[in-house]
C-alpha cells in the first residue's frame, strides 16, 4: 500500500499543474474564493444588518448609502446578498456533497454488479424517485423539525438517484472494457476495481453532473424554504431573492438584476473550474493530451 | 427482448406495490387532513366526511380496499375534487402535460444536443464558450424568472403571445420554450462532456485515421458513445417531463398534471397523491426500460471498438 | 423540426396585424372574462366552501332572495320568492314563489324543492361545512346532528307549490341577509336523483351536460385548472335584464400572471392585485384599479394559555407596539385599514370599539410590570404563519417592531398551509396569524367565532359574559339596542385580547373600462345579473 503513495501524490501534482495552465479554471476559482469569503466576512463588508429595515425608504434605487438598492421594506440589497451567499453556499455544496456520497459509490456499485443486484438497486431508485417530494419533506419536519442538516439530507436525497443512474449506465459500458477486466484477472479485489478504476474513469461526468446539480439544490431550497423547511425569515438565500426580484422585475428591476447576476458568475466560474478540474483529473484525458 | 420486456413487467409488480404501500401510510402521517380548512368545519361534518370516504375504517381495511379497487383500475375520488374521480383527473390533465412535455422534450433535445456537439468539437474556442454560455444561462435561469420574462418580452411588449393560458395551439409556444430551456442546458452539458471523452479514444481515431468523413465519424461513431450520460438522465427526465412542471403549468395557468401533483400534496387529497404516484411509477419504469434498452443498443459498438 | 417551422410561421402571422384580445372580443360578443384565482372544488352548494365557488355558484343558482345591484351586500332583493310576510313575533317567514321561477330544464322552481334542498344540506350524511347556517331553522341543529330523525319537525314546510314556509329558532334580524347565503340556495331534486342519493355528495350532477340550475346562467364548460364557462339562462325569469352572453372564470392563482393576463387583455377583471404593482395602477391607471372596503379582518392569534402570554398585560404590551399605520402605507399599501378592533367598521348600523391605540411608552411600562423590563428574561417564542409573500412581509415588520420597542426577540416560523392549520387547531404555536372573512353583514359573523363553543375560536380564549352579550343580542330585534350588545361583547374581547387585530384587507382589482355595475361591496358580491359591457 504505501508504494503506491508516492505515485498518488505525483498524480495530484500533475493535476494541479495541469489546473494552473487552464486560465478559465483559474478564474472561475479565484472568483468562488471571492465570492465564498465575501460571504463569510459579510458583517465585516457591510455597515448594515440583513434585517434592519427602512419602511419610509421603501424599495430604491442603487445609490451611494446602498450599493445594489435597497427592497421593498428597505433593506440594504448588497448586505441580504452576502448574507444569502451563506445560505445558497452551504446548501449548494452540502446537499451535492450528500448526493455524491450516496449516488456515486451506489451507481457505480450496481452498474458493475449487473444482472440480479443491479435490477433490485435500480428498482429501489425507482421508487424512491416517484415518492411524492413535498409530502416527504413534510413529514421528516413533523419528526425533525426545522433544521438545517435536514435540509441538506432532504435535497441529497432526491438529488442523487439521478447521479446514481448515470454513474451506473456509465459504468454498465465501462465493466466491460480492457483495462477492467485486465483488473479482474489479476486479482484484484471488487471493492478495489470499483473504487481505483471504475469511479476515477467516470469521473469527468461526475464533475459534469455536480456542476449542474449544485445551481439545481441552490434553487430547490426556496421550495424547501416555502414548506417552512429552509432558512426562515428574514434570512435570505440566492434563490428566495431572485425569487422575490422575479416578482416585480418590472417594477424594481434592480431586486431581480442584481441577484441573478451574481447567481450567474457563480455558476459559470464552477463551470469553467469544473471543466477544468475534469480535464486536469481525467486519466485517459490528460494522457490523451500529452 | 420479449424475455426482457416480461422481466421488467414482472419487476413493475413490487415497484408498484412497496411505492403504494410507501405513500399510501406516509400521506396519512402529514399533519393536517384533507378536511382541515382556514373556516374549520365542525367535528360531526369532518366525522361524516370521514365516513363517506371510509376513512373511518381501520387503516388496514381501507388499505386493502384500496388495493382491491387499483386491481379493478379504480383509483378511487377525489377528496379536493368530490365530483370527480382520480381517474378523470389524469384522464383529463396527462394529456395537457404530455403534450406539453413532449414538445419541450424535442426542443430540448434538438437544441440540446447540437449545442453540446457543436461546443465539443473545438473545445476552450469562441465555439466551445458560445454555446456552453448560453446552456449555463439556461441553468442559471430558472423556470420562475424565465417564464415571467418570456411573457413580459413577447406577451406584453412584442404583444405576439398570450400572457397565459392553454387555448390555441401559439399558446404552446412561451411554455414550450421555458419548459425546454433548463432540459436543454443539461443535455448540452451532459453531451459535450462525454464527447470530450469519447473525442480522443482509440477507435475514434481509428475512424478518422481510416478517413471517414468527419461528420460520419461525429454521428455514427462519437455520438453514439457519447449518449450514454445522457440517455442515462433522459430516462427519470423524460418520465418527469411528461408528468408536467407545477412552475411552468401554474405560470401560464396550463391544466396539467404538474400542477395536480403538487396541489394534491398541499391539499393532502390521499387519493389523488396516491394515484398521481401509481401513475408516475408506470411512466418512470416504462421509461427506464426503454433507457436500458438503449443502454443495451448503445453498449455493444463501445465494446467492440474498444 | 415541423413543429419548428410550424410555429415560425405562427409567430410571424401574428406579428403581422395587432391581434383582437379575448376582451376585445368579448367587449363585442358580451363575454365578461373574470379571474377567479383558484379552482373550486365543487360546483354544489352543500359541498363547496370558498369564495372562488360561491363566485360561479351565484350565476347558476338563486336563492330566496339576491343582491340589491346598489348594495350588494347589505341589502337584499327579492329572488326566486317575489313578497313574504313575518309574523308577529318575527319567528315565521312565509316566502310566496314567482309564478316565473324556473330551472334551466324548464321545470317551475317549487316550495318542495327548497323543502328538499334544506333536507339535503342538514342531513348529518352529508357532513355539509356550511350546515350550521341552516341551524337558524326550528329543529335544524338537532337534526343536523342526528338527535332528530324526523325532518317533518324541521322548520321548513311547503304549503302548497308556491309558498315556503321557514319557522326559526328564535327571531333572527339578520335573517334575510343570511337567507342570500349560498347554503339556502335550492338546487334541483331530480337532477339530484337522477345521478344519486339526496344525501350523496360528488355525484356527477355538477358535469356541465347534467347541472340544472335556476340562476341567470347555466353550466356550458368546466375545463379544470382552466376555465368555467357559464351562458345566459334564456329560462330565468329575469333574463331581458341579464345583458352578458357568457362568463369565463379563469383560475389563475399566480397574481402577477392575473395582472399580466389583465394587461394582454385577457380579463376584464382580476382576483386581486400585486401588492408591488398598486401604486403603478394608482399613479398611471386610476380608472382601472378598484380597492374596496371588505369585511376582511387580518389580527395574529395569541395562545392565552401559554406563559408569558397568559398575562394580559404582555399581550396589550404586544398589541400596543404595532404601528398600523406604518404597516397600511408602506408594507401592505393597498388602501388598508388599520385594524383596533376584530370587526371592520364598514358595516351600516354598527361602529366597533376602540379600545386602544399604539402608545409605546405604555407598552414598555406594561412589560415591565409583568417583569421583563426592556423585554429581559423574555422567553423564546414564535410567530407562525403560512408562506406567502404578504404574510411573511408583515411578520417581518412586526417582528422588528417589537425587537425596537420593546426588546423581544420573536422567531418567525413559516410552514405549509395545512401543516399551519392543524397546528392552529391544535393550538400548537405561540403567536399565529389568522384573517377572518364574513359570511354575510353583519356583526355576528365575526363576533360569532369567539363564542366558547366557536368551531373557529382557536385562541381557547372563553368567557360567560361575552357568550351572554352574544346570545342576548341575538334575540333582540331593536336595531341599536342590538348593535350596543355587539359593541359591548367586543369591547370585552378586544380589552382581554386573545387577538391582535391588525389591518382590514380591501378587495383587490383591476377592472377594464368597458365593464359597468360593478359595484363597491364589502362582502364582494358582484350580481353578475346587472354586469353589461359597454365600449364607449
Amino acid at each position: 500500500m504505501s508504494g503506491h503513495k508516492p505515485q498518488k501524490s505525483s498524480l495530484w501534482a500533475d493535476s494541479w499543474k495541469q489546473l494552473r495552465k487552464n486560465h478559465a479554471a483559474i478564474a472561475g476559482l479565484i472568483i468562488l474564493t471571492i465570492l465564498i469569503s465575501a460571504s463569510i466576512l459579510a458583517p465585516w463588508l457591510t455597515p448594515y444588518s440583513f434585517e434592519e429595515q427602512n419602511l419610509a425608504l421603501g424599495a430604491s434605487c442603487p445609490s451611494l448609502e446602498h450599493w445594489l438598492g435597497t427592497d421593498t421594506l428597505g433593506r440594504d440589497l448588497f448586505t441580504r446578498l452576502l448574507y444569502g451567499g451563506r445560505t445558497s453556499f452551504l446548501v449548494g455544496f452540502c446537499a451535492t456533497v450528500v448526493s455524491l456520497l450516496i449516488g456515486v459509490p451506489y451507481g457505480a456499485i450496481s452498474g458493475y454488479s449487473g444482472g440480479k443486484v443491479d435490477s433490485v438497486m435500480m428498482r429501489i431508485v425507482d421508487i424512491l424517485y416517484t415518492m411524492p417530494f413535498t409530502i416527504l419533506v413534510i413529514i421528516l419536519m413533523v419528526v425533525f423539525g426545522r433544521n438545517i442538516l435536514l435540509m441538506f439530507g432532504a435535497i441529497g436525497a432526491i438529488q442523487w438517484l439521478v447521479m446514481a443512474r448515470i454513474i451506473r449506465g456509465q459504468v454498465l459500458a465501462l465493466r466491460k472494457q480492457a483495462f477492467v477486466e485486465s483488473a479482474i484477472a489479476i486479482g484484484a479485489s471488487r471493492r478495489r476495481i470499483i473504487f481505483k478504476h471504475i469511479i476515477p474513469n467516470v469521473m469527468g461526468i461526475i464533475i459534469v453532473y455536480t456542476t449542474l446539480t449544485i445551481p439545481h439544490v441552490m434553487l430547490m431550497e426556496t421550495f424547501l424554504s416555502f414548506l417552512g423547511l429552509g432558512i426562515q425569515p428574514p434570512m435570505s438565500s440566492w434563490g428566495l431573492l431572485i425569487k422575490d426580484g422575479a416578482s416585480v422585475m418590472e417594477t424594481y428591476p434592480w431586486l431581480l438584476i442584481s441577484p441573478a447576476l451574481v447567481f450567474s458568475v457563480t455558476l459559470f466560474s464552477m463551470n469553467f473550474l469544473g471543466d477544468g478540474l475534469r480535464d486536469a483529473l481525467d486519466p485517459r484525458f490528460s494522457k490523451g493530451r500529452s | 427482448m420479449l424475455k426482457f420486456i416480461l422481466r421488467r413487467l414482472l419487476e413493475l409488480i413490487p415497484v408498484l406495490l412497496i411505492s403504494i404501500t410507501l405513500v399510501f401510510f406516509m400521506v396519512r402521517l402529514a399533519p393536517g387532513g384533507p378536511f382541515t380548512a382556514e373556516k374549520s368545519f365542525t367535528a360531526e361534518a369532518i366525522e361524516r366526511l370521514n365516513e363517506h370516504y371510509g376513512l373511518d375504517k381501520p387503516i388496514m381495511v381501507q388499505y386493502g380496499n384500496y388495493l382491491l379497487n387499483l386491481l379493478k383500475g379504480d383509483l378511487g375520488p377525489s377528496f379536493q375534487y368530490p365530483s370527480r374521480s382520480v381517474n378523470d383527473i389524469i384522464k383529463e390533465t396527462f394529456p395537457v402535460s404530455l403534450e406539453l412535455g413532449a414538445l419541450a422534450m424535442l426542443f430540448a433535445l434538438f437544441v440540446g444536443l447540437m449545442a453540446g456537439i457543436v461546443a465539443s468539437l473545438k473545445p476552450n474556442t469562441l465555439q466551445d464558450h458560445v454555446p456552453m454560455g448560453l446552456a449555463m444561462t439556461g441553468i442559471c435561469m430558472p423556470s420562475f424568472v424565465l417564464g415571467p420574462l418570456l411573457i413580459l418580452i413577447f406577451g406584453l411588449w412584442l404583444g405576439w403571445f398570450n400572457a397565459s393560458g392553454w387555448e390555441l395551439p401559439i399558446d404552446r409556444v412561451l411554455p414550450v420554450i421555458t419548459l425546454g430551456s433548463a432540459y436543454a442546458a443539461y443535455i448540452s452539458r451532459l453531451t459535450r462532456g462525454s464527447m470530450l471523452e469519447v473525442l480522443p479514444s482509440d477507435y475514434i481515431r481509428t475512424a478518422r485515421a481510416k478517413g471517414l468523413s468527419e461528420a460520419n465519424v461525429i454521428f455514427k461513431h462519437t455520438l453514439k458513445n457519447a449518449l450514454l450520460p445522457v440517455v442515462s438522465y433522459l430516462g427519470p427526465a423524460t418520465a418527469g417531463i411528461l408528468t408536467g412542471s407545477f412552475v411552468v403549468e401554474t405560470i401560464f395557468n396550463i391544466p396539467g398534471m404538474g400542477r395536480m401533483f403538487v396541489l394534491a400534496a398541499f391539499n393532502r387529497d390521499y387519493t389523488l397523491i396516491l394515484g398521481l404516484v401509481v401513475f408516475f411509477s408506470l411512466l418512470v419504469v416504462a421509461f427506464n426500460a426503454v433507457v436500458d434498452i438503449l443502454l443495451g443498443l448503445l453498449n455493444p459498438k463501445l465494446r467492440m471498438h474498444s | 423540426m415541423n413543429r419548428v417551422i410550424f410555429f415560425t410561421i405562427l409567430i410571424l402571422l401574428s406579428g403581422c396585424s395587432k391581434r383582437e384580445t379575448p376582451v376585445d372580443i368579448g367587449n363585442r360578443e358580451k363575454i365578461l372574462h373574470l379571474g377567479n384565482l383558484s379552482e373550486p372544488k365543487d360546483l354544489d352548494p352543500h359541498v363547496v366552501t370558498g369564495v372562488s365557488a360561491y363566485n360561479i355558484i351565484s350565476a347558476l343558482l338563486e336563492g330566496l332572495v339576491t343582491d340589491d345591484p346598489n348594495d350588494p351586500s347589505e341589502k337584499t332583493v327579492p329572488g326566486v320568492a317575489e313578497s313574504w310576510t313575518t309574523s308577529a313575533d318575527q319567528k315565521v317567514y312565509t316566502f310566496k314563489l314567482r309564478n316565473d321561477a324556473k330551472w334551466s330544464n324548464g321545470d317551475p322552481v317549487i316550495a318542495e324543492d327548497f323543502v328538499f334542498s334544506y333536507q339535503r344540506m342538514l342531513a348529518p350524511a352529508m357532513g355539509s361545512p356550511y350546515a350550521y347556517m341552516l341551524h337558524l331553522l326550528k329543529n335544524g341543529r338537532a337534526y343536523n346532528l342526528g338527535t332528530l330523525n324526523v325532518f317533518n319537525q324541521v322548520g321548513v314546510k311547503a304549503l302548497d307549490d308556491k309558498t315556503l314556509e321557514l319557522t326559526l329558532e328564535q327571531p333572527t334580524p339578520s335573517f334575510l341577509s343570511q337567507l342570500n347565503h349560498w347554503s339556502w340556495f335550492p338546487i334541483h331534486p331530480p337532477t339530484i336523483l337522477k345521478f344519486g342519493k339526496q344525501n350523496q355528495m360528488g355525484t356527477a350532477w355538477t358535469k356541465p351536460e347534467n347541472y340544472v340550475g335556476n340562476g341567470p346562467f347555466t353550466l356550458k364548460a368546466w375545463r379544470q385548472n382552466q376555465s368555467i364557462v357559464v351562458q345566459k339562462n334564456s329560462l330565468y325569469w329575469d333574463a331581458e335584464t341579464v345583458q352578458l352572453n357568457e362568463i369565463h372564470f379563469h383560475p389563475i392563482g399566480d397574481h402577477m400572471i392575473e395582472e399580466r393576463s389583465f394587461r394582454a387583455g385577457q380579463l376584464h377583471v382580476t382576483g386581486t392585485v400585486p401588492i408591488d404593482r398598486v401604486r403603478y395602477y394608482k399613479d398611471s391607471k386610476p380608472d382601472q384599479l378598484r380597492l374596496d372596503p371588505y369585511l376582511r379582518s387580518y389580527y395574529y392569534l395569541l395562545n392565552i394559555n401559554k406563559p408569558p402570554l397568559n398575562d394580559i398585560r404582555v399581550r396589550k404590551a404586544l398589541a400596543m407596539t404595532i404601528d398600523r399605520e406604518t404597516l397600511a402605507q408602506f408594507v401592505t399599501r393597498s388602501g388598508e385599514d388599520p385594524a383596533y378592533s376584530f370587526t371592520p367598521p364598514y358595516l351600516t348600523g354598527y361602529t366597533p370599539p376602540i379600545r386602544f391605540s399604539t402608545d409605546i411608552e405604555a407598552a414598555k411600562k406594561l412589560l415591565a410590570d409583568a417583569d421583563f423590563p426592556n423585554g429581559d428574561n423574555f422567553p423564546a417564542m414564535t410567530l407562525l404563519f403560512h408562506t406567502s409573500d404578504l404574510h411573511t412581509r408583515i411578520a417581518e415588520v412586526i417582528q422588528q417592531m417589537w425587537k425596537d420597542n420593546l426588546g423581544i426577540h420573536i422567531e418567525l416560523e413559516n410552514v405549509e398551509w395545512k401543516v399551519y392549520q392543524d397546528r392552529r387547531k391544535n393550538r400548537q404555536y405561540d403567536i399565529a396569524r389568522a384573517e377572518w372573512v364574513a359570511d354575510y353583514a353583519d356583526p355576528s359573523s365575526f363576533l360569532d367565532v369567539w363564542l366558547t363553543d366557536g368551531g373557529n375560536n382557536h385562541a381557547g380564549w372563553s368567557s360567560a359574559e361575552y357568550d351572554t352579550l352574544l346570545k342576548k343580542a341575538s334575540l333582540t330585534v331593536d336595531t341599536s339596542e342590538r348593535s350596543s350588545l355587539f359593541n359591548q361583547a367586543e369591547s370585552i374581547l378586544i380589552d382581554e385580547q386573545p387577538i391582535i387585530p391588525l389591518i382590514f384587507l380591501p378587495s383587490k382589482s383591476l377592472i377594464q373600462p368597458s365593464v359597468k355595475g360593478w359595484n363597491p361591496s364589502i362582502l364582494d358580491h358582484h350580481p353578475y345579473k346587472f354586469i353589461r359591457l359597454e365600449v364607449n
